[in-house]
This record gives C-alpha cells, sequence and structure tokens, in this order.
C-alpha cells in the first residue's frame, strides 16, 4: 500500500496541493480524476519521488520514501510522464532494456535478457524491437514505454495521463494492457486520467482532486455518482447505465 | 559503418599520415636508428599522428556527450562556448603567471572552459523555447561574448599575437615535448564508456533518470567535466578545432542511434578519420606548405553541417 501522509507542495506562493493524505491500495487500479490544475500530476510526481514534497511523507509498504535509496526505490515504484517529443534515437529494444537498469546498471545479464523479451513479447512488440522510437507512432511508443517498465519490474506503477495524444484505438488497447497489469501480474496501477468514462470503465478506485485537495475518495461506484461529479466538476453529469459499464454523459450538460 | 570497415580506414590513414610530408622518409629508413630520418619521424611525425588521434577522438566524444546531455543534437563545444571559455581560461593564466607552465595554463584553462560548459547548461535550464536551433544559437552568442572579452583583455595586455596561437587549430607545430597533455584524454576516454549507459539515460531526461533510480545531477557534472577536459587539453595543444564535435556525433548517430554504449567507439574513431583526412588534405593540397587544421575542418565540417541542417528540416 502507498499511503501519502499530508503533502503540500508550493509552486512559488500558490499552494498547488494542499495537505493531501490518501491511502493507494494494492492490486487495484486507482485513477486520479479533477479538473486542470487540480494538482493530480504534482501528487503523483511527489509520490513518485520526481518531486520534493514541501511538507508531508510518502510511505510504501510502511517504508517512507525518504529513507530508501533511490536505486531501491526504482525497484519499487515506477514512473511513466506524459510522453513529450523525444530527439533520442534508441530502439524499442534499447529503451525497454534500459528498465534493467535498476538492477543491472545496463550490463544485462541472462536474467535481465529474459525479463526484457517478456516485456516485450507481453506488449506485442516483438516485430518492432529494432525499430527507432521516432519511427514508431504514439501507440506504439507508448506501449514500448509501458513496455520497459514492465521489464523494471515493480509493485507500483504510476502513469501521468498515458492516453494523450492517443486516438481512441489506441487509448482502449493501453487501457486494457493496464488492467492485465493488475489482474494477471498483480501490479499495482496509479493513474492521472482526463477523460471519466475511462476511469470509471476501467479503475476499482478513483481519488478525486479539485484546488489541490482531494475531494472524493472511493470506489469507482462511490463516486461515478451525479452528486459526487457535482462537487468535483461543477456540472450536472447524468449516469447510464450500459452493459456494465457506468457511462457520464457529460456532452450537454 | 561497422568496426570492421573503420579499423582498415584508421591503420591506412595512419600509415599515410607519417610518410607525407616535406622531407620524405619512406619506411625502409626508420632501419637506421640513428639517420635524420628516423629522428624526424620520432620527433615530429608520430608525435603528430598521435596528437591528430587522440584530439579526432577527444573532441568528437566531448561533443557526443554534451548534445546528449542537453538532449539537443546541436551543441558542441563550438555551439555552447566551451571553446571560447577555453580560450578565456588560457588568457588569463597569461596574465596572472608570466611564465605560466602547461600544467598552470591547463588548470586554469579546464577551470574556465568547466564553468562556461556549466553556465550554458543553467542558460539551456531557464530557455523555455528549446527550439532545435535556437539553443546553439544562443551557444554561439554566448561563445562570442567570451571570445569579445578575451580579445579586448588581450588587446590591452598586449598579447593578441600570442593568443592567436591558439585561435587557429595546428599541427605542425605538434613535435615531442609539446602534445604530451593530450594523454590526459586516454583515462577521459575509459571514464566516459564506463559512463556510457549513464549519459544515455541521462540524455531521456530528468524525470525519466530519476525513475530509473539515476542521480541525474551527479551524471551531468561528471560528463561536464568530461568535456571540459578534453576541450583544455585539446585547445592548450592543438588549438581549436571547430565543428568536429559537431558533426561527427551527428553522422554516427543517423546510422548507429543514440545508444552510447554502441555509438561511442564508434564516434571516437570516425573523429580520428575526419581529421587524420582533413590534416593529410591540408599538407597535400598546397605542398610543401600547409593549411591549417581548422580551416580543412571549418570548410569541410560546415559544409556538412550545413547539409545535416537542411536535412533536419526536410525530416522534422
Amino acid at each position: 500500500m502507498i499511503q501519502v501522509r499530508e503533502l503540500t507542495k508550493f509552486y512559488g506562493k500558490k499552494q498547488v496541493v494542499e495537505n493531501v493524505s490518501v491511502d493507494i491500495q494494492r492490486g487495484k487500479i486507482t485513477s486520479f480524476i479533477g479538473p486542470n490544475g487540480a494538482g493530480k500530476s504534482t501528487l503523483l510526481s511527489m509520490v513518485s519521488r520526481l518531486l520534493d514534497a514541501d511538507t508531508g511523507e510518502v510511505l510504501i509498504d510502511s517504508t517512507n520514501t525518504k529513507k530508501m535509496k533511490a536505486n531501491d526505490l526504482s525497484k519499487r515504484v515506477s514512473i511513466l510522464k506524459q510522453s513529450n517529443y523525444m530527439d533520442v534515437r534508441l530502439t524499442v529494444r534499447e529503451l525497454v532494456s534500459f528498465g534493467r537498469f535498476p538492477y543491472s546498471k545496463g550490463r544485462l545479464n541472462g536474467e535481465d535478457e529474459k525479463m526484457v523479451d517478456q516485456a516485450i513479447g507481453y506488449m506485442d512488440l516483438e516485430s518492432m524491437e529494432q525499430s527507432y522510437l521516432d519511427e514508431l507512432s504514439g501507440g506504439q511508443r507508448q506501449r514500448a514505454f509501458i513496455a520497459m517498465v514492465i521489464a523494471q519490474d515493480t509493485d507500483y506503477v504510476l502513469l501521468d495521463e498515458p492516453l494523450n495524444n492517443l486516438d481512441m484505438k489506441h487509448s482502449v488497447q493501453i487501457m486494457k494492457i493496464l488492467r492485465r497489469l493488475v489482474d494477471d501480474l498483480g501490479k499495482t496501477v496509479v493513474i492521472v486520467l482526463h477523460d471519466i468514462n475511462f476511469a470509471s470503465v476501467y479503475s476499482d478506485r478513483i481519488v478525486a482532486m479539485k484546488n489541490g485537495r482531494v475531494v472524493k475518495d472511493g470506489t469507482t461506484e462511490e463516486i461515478i455518482q451525479s452528486a459526487a461529479l457535482k462537487e468535483i466538476y461543477d456540472m450536472d453529469i447524468p449516469i447510464q447505465q450500459m452493459d456494465n459499464c457506468r457511462i457520464c454523459v457529460y456532452f450537454n450538460s | 559503418m561497422k568496426k570492421r570497415i573503420l579499423i582498415p580506414i584508421l591503420v591506412i590513414l595512419s600509415f599515410v599520415s607519417l610518410f607525407v610530408g616535406v622531407s620524405s622518409i619512406s619506411p625502409i629508413d626508420l632501419l637506421d636508428f640513428q639517420s635524420e630520418e628516423t629522428q624526424i619521424f620520432l620527433i615530429s611525425r608520430l608525435p603528430r599522428l598521435v596528437a591528430i588521434l587522440l584530439a579526432g577522438a577527444g573532441m568528437s566524444m566531448a561533443g557526443l556527450i554534451m548534445q546528449q546531455l542537453s538532449r539537443n543534437k546541436f551543441v558542441s563545444p563550438t555551439t555552447a562556448g566551451t571553446l571560447d571559455a577555453t580560450r578565456l581560461g588560457i588568457l588569463v593564466s597569461m596574465l596572472l603567471f608570466a611564465n605560466a607552465s602547461m600544467i598552470e595554463k591547463m588548470a586554469v584553462a579546464f577551470a574556465f572552459a568547466l564553468a562556461g560548459t556549466f553556465l550554458f547548461m543553467q542558460i539551456l535550464d531557464r530557455i523555455k523555447f528549446k527550439d532545435a536551433i535556437f539553443i546553439p544559437l544562443v551557444g554561439l552568442m554566448f561563445g562570442n561574448i567570451l571570445s569579445s572579452i578575451t580579445t579586448f583583455f588581450a588587446y590591452r595586455a598586449d598579447v593578441i599575437q600570442n593568443m592567436s596561437a591558439w585561435l587557429q587549430g595546428d599541427f605542425s607545430m605538434i613535435m615531442k615535448g609539446s602534445y604530451e597533455l593530450l594523454y590526459i584524454s586516454v583515462p577521459v576516454f575509459i571514464i566516459a564508456y564506463i559512463y556510457a549507459n549513464r549519459f544515455t539515460v541521462a540524455g531521456m531526461g530528468e524525470d525519466f533518470s530519476k525513475n530509473l533510480g539515476l542521480k541525474y545531477r551527479s551524471v551531468v557534472n561528471i560528463g561536464l567535466v568530461l568535456v571540459a577536459l578534453i576541450t583544455a587539453t585539446v585547445v592548450l595543444t592543438v588549438g581549436m578545432i571547430p565543428f568536429l564535435g559537431l558533426i561527427i556525433p551527428n553522422i554516427v548517430s543517423i546510422f548507429k542511434g543514440d545508444h552510447l554504449q554502441k555509438t561511442l567507439p564508434h564516434t571516437a574513431m570516425l573523429g580520428a578519420i575526419f581529421l587524420l583526412l582533413c590534416d593529410i588534405l591540408g599538407r597535400v593540397l598546397i605542398y610543401p606548405y600547409e593549411i591549417s587544421i581548422s580551416l580543412m575542418v571549418g570548410v569541410i565540417g560546415s559544409a556538412i553541417f550545413l547539409f545535416l541542417l537542411f536535412r533536419r528540416r526536410a525530416y522534422a
């Protein structure tokens, strides 16, 4: 379990994350939702130690992350930020191999190679493992990065808006993969999402943030309710049940 | 671009370089250890070859490391002010210590090269508009500011003549006793190779590095120290060699990608080959005179650089 305890972050004088405490349960997909500027990405960056918190602490399986060595932490928690334009010419296999960096420092042994093979196979990237990243489509590149995280073999996988710039087909593909990571491999996935319906359909728990604070925290069924959404987004959003999916119809509200 | 092609080319060119020159020396002359030819060979030709190989490999590697760490393909000792900072350092060492020894000059030049490169990286951090062409322009301006400071004080101190010796790279002055400082780059090569994977990871950005548990800042700083060491030794012994650190890594990157562990040896070898070729051409074209190496590299290098620029536009 990841326990976030009273995290606070200022950018200049503006408080972007305000005294946030939240528990992230093991073996589940937890989605962070909320309006722009709610502090979701900042919170995720602090949990994954990309950013130092001004106050507060993060416990991973009861150990304070500040007391862990950077290298040990990178075997427990991995984070993928919104993948920006990448100007580095690496092949898919080279990128995925860097997932083993915390273990091997770049000198891969047989075990490492096996993990890399598995990750590439799991993400269905065998046919393009020798292609350079800049030759791939956005969806393929995102899959390559997720393969790297799989090779990194951490219990906790954090993703900051992984669906950005992806079309519908690839978005669904990525979300299905994340679901499999949790259901088949027992990982814990934490994800910042913009599209509330992806959060509704694929996550087990939802944490809603607004103005730097957690306003709602519960199971998907508890959060995907018109009353709760009103509080988060200031919008009247009807919910439609379709098969097993609860869909928020926010387009004309 | 395979090693088994590069290595034979390097060996052949090295052999040619040893036996091209004003006084003709043939391999047979070397059998007589006392002959004048053997003396020239040992005092001038061999040091010249070693200096070219080390400087060519070194400047290319310095460029590669800088490009990786700054995440910009057009950053190099030429386009980031490193060369100009080094030259300012040499001036300062000359003004401070009347008869500066090589080691004193080296220390001051290294400190300035490091400070200059570090300053450029700080500027880079603050620039929001990270355009591939804009960044090296900022670097060139930064270098020109340093360069005009150097010229101003050199003029005031009446050492312009002396300074210009470091402006133009020149291998014809290389002799036994004047180039040995370049051997510093050998351990630098080894350290760079050991750090190759870390540099590659750092080149993917700070967040990416931290995710993999890499101490980003210290890796970047080690990289800058290596770059400053190589640049300072080369400028002090040979002089400024522009463009080399820019074009060689870019050519290798096009063919072999950016995985430094794979590309470092190729970059070093291609850098040495390119510089050797420029040097031999410079010696042969207006025989028995010589075209200085910085002119040769400048002309051929800027042509290739322009080609790369246009090629990049086409792909962008």
